[in-house]
């Protein structure tokens, strides 16, 4: 399984990054998943920031889960840090398999859990005011239907 | 020890790293030491159930054992992707 994992303040090419998937021919299947800020009411600014090292390492560890659970030829995981606006893309997950119901499946258990384990922390910017975004329990809800799956 | 701080940890405690060796064996330990050394440390650990762990940059609880060699980070549960 080839795995990438970038963080980045950069945007990314999403048909870049699948053709990088589909070049040694084995997958039959590409799912991705891209995030992208959300323009809700006055936001302005969304800044992430991550712990260097962690990120990229708890990413891999969950690369390397969804790797023993699903027949998977490829993943990509990007993601991007330091300041966003409303519309900008922040995240892309996408893997690679024979079949789709491996690479859909896979897909959406990475997102679950980066949403839940990778070490990132958003602040919003209204106006003058900044604050942190709280995290969401649904969230954790969904990272948690994967527990007893395999 | 190399401590870490992120997001709103960071900013109430006012650094995003420091050096120290407290006499502890546990992040639990730790922790009390830490809300001991001033009012911003004590607001920042105020809540536990608002505060995440890692131990050399895995996920960890508060009953981990530390030493002297350890990196450890506190933050407030993730808001990534």
């Amino acid at each position: 399984m080839q795995t990438r994992i970038r963080i980045q303040r950069e945007d990314f090419d999403l048909n870049a990054e699948v053709a990088n998937l589909t070049t040694d021919g084995e997958a039959g299947a590409v799912a991705s998943f891209t995030g992208h800020v959300r323009k809700e009411g006055d936001l302005s600014t969304l800044t992430l920031e991550h712990y260097p090292h962690m990120t990229e390492a708890e990413i891999a560890r969950l690369v390397a889960e969804a790797g023993t659970r699903w027949p998977l030829t490829g993943v990509t995981v990007i993601h991007r840090v330091g300041s966003l606006k409303p519309g900008d893309r922040i995240v892309l997950v996408a893997v690679a398999s024979q079949h789709r119901h491996a690479a859909f499946q896979a897909c959406e258990f990475l997102m679950d859990y980066l949403k839940t384990h990778a070490p990132f922390w958003k602040e919003e910017a209204r106006g003058e005011q900044h604050h942190w975004v709280e995290h969401r329990h649904s969230d954790e809800d969904a990272a948690k239907r994967w527990a007893d799956k395999s | 020890m190399n401590l870490l701080y992120f997001a709103w940890v960071r900013q109430k405690i006012g650094k995003s790293e420091e050096q120290m060796a407290p006499p502890v064996s546990d992040v639990a330990a730790l922790i009390a030491h830490l809300k001991n050394l001033g009012p911003h440390y004590a607001d920042a650990f105020a809540d536990l159930s608002r505060i995440r762990v890692a131990v050399n940059q895995r996920h960890a609880g508060l009953d981990a054992t530390i030493g002297a060699n350890d990196e450890i980070a506190f933050f407030p549960p993730v808001t990534g992707g």
